[in-house]
């Protein structure tokens, strides 16, 4: 479903991605992990189509297209979905309006007929039956005033309205208690299929005792250093990041 | 301080047509209103039109205006307009709406008849002719023609207007609108001078509409004045909701005077309008008062908006908030001045403004002043400004949720909206301005290098 072959981009002429290559195919958990500053949060901006971050090499493919070619909402087209680490607040707009427009934002630019209003509650209501949370942040302005856990929360309902093909989680768990993390990693395992594949980027193993990954990757200095199952996981949360640094340091 | 020659010239053709208005129609009038017409003309003619150079209109240029040669226009201008024309301005299926076109009051596209007793909703010219006390007791008794040279003005040639009445512990669930039609003449550029009253008696409640509509492009001016009084524990919610034309002119004060425990608001909707300057000035002239003042501009092209507006806390434990956003495109531009004065023994006064606008093009301008007079010690007065363009962050952040670049523009300028449409409390007013703001938005979306 995703391809990416020798990644190399940056900000303001500072290069941060220095050649990733990473393959995900449908229906996987890629968990992205690594210590802060090795460019995690670049690799998830950089999918989702920020316009600060320039690619100077490489390429990204997702489902047999060019994804670097599109601009950020033909990704979001495209079926490409990424929950943001630190969500914008926007004033005056309701989140269940807010939810409407972006479904059928896509819908038209697919050429699907869009939902009117009364439908789009009850799509609303069943979907957050089936995640089993409430609807006291449906008639909020987006994000404005919301606590860290709703933002982190309004993201993943984001996610369950929109049904992605490719979900980039953007270090989702941070600032999270335990209880807020297992809640949005039940809602991931609800969401996961045969179809939908996940990349969730972060720092901790703790939100992966939740959401059983099939692969682990370990990002340093622009680069995935070490790859595995999940297994890998629980030997980071042991051994720290310095462990893998020093590993690599010996294979350099 | 000598005046200059221009401001003599700009104002000779205006005492020539107070002349001719007060031996026409005019001259009937009683004494009082005759004498309050004649300081108000030579207090005009003294001050003159303002210029840039004073500090009240200093982002505001009236040059066009006063060197454009306006004709009165008359009653006979009411018969210009037929019903099929306004309709789709009309609310509550046309009940309890007052019509007039060109300033003057139009009994045959009216319906005032159905109003509960004691509630009045019709022409200033009227009740000059029933209710003459009624009339000096209120008439110039909040508006004061001594600082605004369009006040005086208008005082000057007061003829007709809208005369809305609530009377006592009335409590009215239907609003009342009035529906201001401008009718402009091919060539001949209009001027009216409409002076409207509105009065709230004690524990009156009400809401009133006034809609103001442009049949046809040309130039015009309508200079008015709107004087309100809400009296003890009444509660007066207005809304006013401007449709002028790129060619028009519209200079407007509204001065209130608010007793105690008394509610008054009041909603501006600038859909449009060549130049739109209102003054308003709210005073809180009795303990517990609650005045709000919100307003939002959506202009494009060249259009110019500019509120002064005055909240004047006279008597203590008063609130007053204030919301004025405006969105500018292309070469448009706001102009916000929003003065608080806290007299002296005014303690417990809450006062909260905000102004904040939206620059949708790198050509568009806005300019915010807050201005506090504040002279008690125990108050608490907040006021905050912002300008500039659409957030990018918010952009991006509606992009990668599919929206294309100009959806994600005009739904964020629309959430900028809904935070002034989220103030009107009538329904069905509030889903027809809320149709209104999206069909300029999508409009302003079209060719959006349309100045430039």
């Amino acid at each position: 479903m995703l391809e990416i072959n020798n990644l190399h981009a940056g900000i303001q002429g500072t290069e941060i991605l220095k050649g990733i290559d990473l393959k995900v195919n449908a229906g996987e958990v890629h968990a992205i992990m690594g210590p802060n500053g090795s460019g995690k949060s670049t690799l998830a901006q950089v999918l989702a189509g920020h316009p600060s971050y320039e690619v100077t090499e490489g390429s990204v493919t997702f489902r047999g297209q060019d994804l670097l070619e599109l601009e950020p909402d033909k990704r979001a087209v495209a079926g490409v979905f990424m929950a943001f680490q630190y969500p914008v607040e926007i004033r005056g707009i309701t989140n269940a309006y807010f939810l409407q427009s972006a479904v059928n934002a896509v819908r038209k630019a697919r050429g699907e007929p869009e939902i009117d209003t009364m439908d789009f509650i009850e799509i609303l209501e069943e979907k957050l039956k089936f995640i089993g949370w409430d609807d006291s942040l449906s008639n909020r302005a987006v994000n404005e005033g919301f606590s860290g856990g709703e933002k982190k929360r309004n993201e993943i309902l984001q996610l369950a309205i929109l049904e992605p093909a490719l979900a980039i989680l953007d270090e989702t768990d941070s600032g999270l208690d335990i209880d807020a993390v297992k809640a949005v990693a039940e809602v991931v395992n609800k969401l996961r299929s045969p179809a939908r594949a996940f990349v969730v980027v972060t720092h901790y193993q703790r939100i992966l005792n939740y959401m059983t990954p099939d692969h682990v990757h370990v990002l340093a200095d622009g680069k995935i250093v070490k790859s595995g199952g999940k297994e890998l996981a629980l030997e980071l949360e042991e051994k720290g990041y310095d462990w893998i640094r020093g590993d690599t340091a010996g294979v350099a | 301080m000598s005046k200059t020659p221009d401001s003599g010239t700009a104002v000779h053709p205006y005492l020539t047509a107070f002349q001719a208005f007060s031996e026409n129609g005019a001259g009937k009038a009683p004494r009082w209103l005759k004498e309050r017409r004649q300081s108000a003309i030579d207090r005009f003619v003294e001050m003159g039109f303002p210029t840039t150079r004073q500090e009240a209109w200093r982002f505001t240029d009236v040059k066009r205006l006063a060197t454009t040669d306006f004709t009165l226009a008359g009653p006979a201008e009411s018969e210009l307009v037929s019903l099929e024309e306004i309709r789709t301005h009309l609310l509550s299926d046309g009940r309890n709406t007052a019509v007039f076109v060109n300033g003057s009051f139009a009994p045959s596209l009216s319906s005032v008849d159905q109003l509960r007793e004691g509630v009045t909703i019709g022409s200033l010219r009227g009740a000059l002719a029933d209710q003459p006390d009624v009339m000096e007791r209120h008439l110039g008794r909040y508006a004061q023609d001594d600082t605004n040279p369009f006040t005086a003005l208008n005082s000057a040639f007061i003829d007709d207007g809208a005369f809305v009445y609530i009377p006592k512990d009335a409590d009215l669930e239907e609003p009342l609108q009035v529906l201001f039609v401008a009718a402009p003449q091919d060539g001949t550029p209009l001027v009216w001078h409409p002076r409207n009253v509105i009065i709230a008696d004690q524990g009156a409640r009400a809401s009133v509409i006034e809609t103001h509509v442009a049949l046809g492009r040309g130039t015009y001016w309508v200079n008015a004045v709107t004087e309100v009084l809400v009296a003890e524990n009444a509660k007066l919610d207005t809304y006013r909701i401007q449709h002028d034309g790129v060619d028009a002119y519209r200079t407007a004060t509204t001065h209130s005077r608010q007793a105690q425990s008394s509610s008054f608001s009041s909603v501006t909707f600038v859909f449009g309008g060549g130049l739109t300057r209102h003054d308003v000035i709210a005073v809180l002239d009795g303990e517990g008062a609650e005045c709000t003042l919100d307003g939002l501009s959506i202009l494009r092209g060249r259009q110019h908006v500019d509120f002064h507006t005055t909240l004047e806390h006279a008597k203590p434990h008063c609130t007053s908030w204030e919301y004025f956003n405006g969105v500018f495109d292309d070469r448009a531009r706001g102009v916000f001045n929003g003065r608080i004065v806290v007299q002296p023994g005014a303690q417990r006064t809450d006062s909260k403004q905000t102004n904040n606008n939206l620059l949708r093009s790198p050509h568009a301008r806005a300019d915010s002043q807050p201005q506090l007079e504040i002279y008690a010690d125990d108050v608490k007065c907040t006021h905050g400004a912002t300008l500039g363009p659409i957030d990018d962050r918010q952009l991006y952040y509606l992009q990668t949720r599919g929206l294309d670049r100009d959806a994600a523009r005009n739904l964020l300028t629309y959430g900028f909206c809904a935070e002034i449409l989220n103030a009107v409390g009538l329904e069905e007013l509030r889903a027809r301005v809320d149709r209104q703001v999206r069909e300029h938005l999508n409009q302003a979306m079209v060719t959006p290098d349309r100045a430039t």
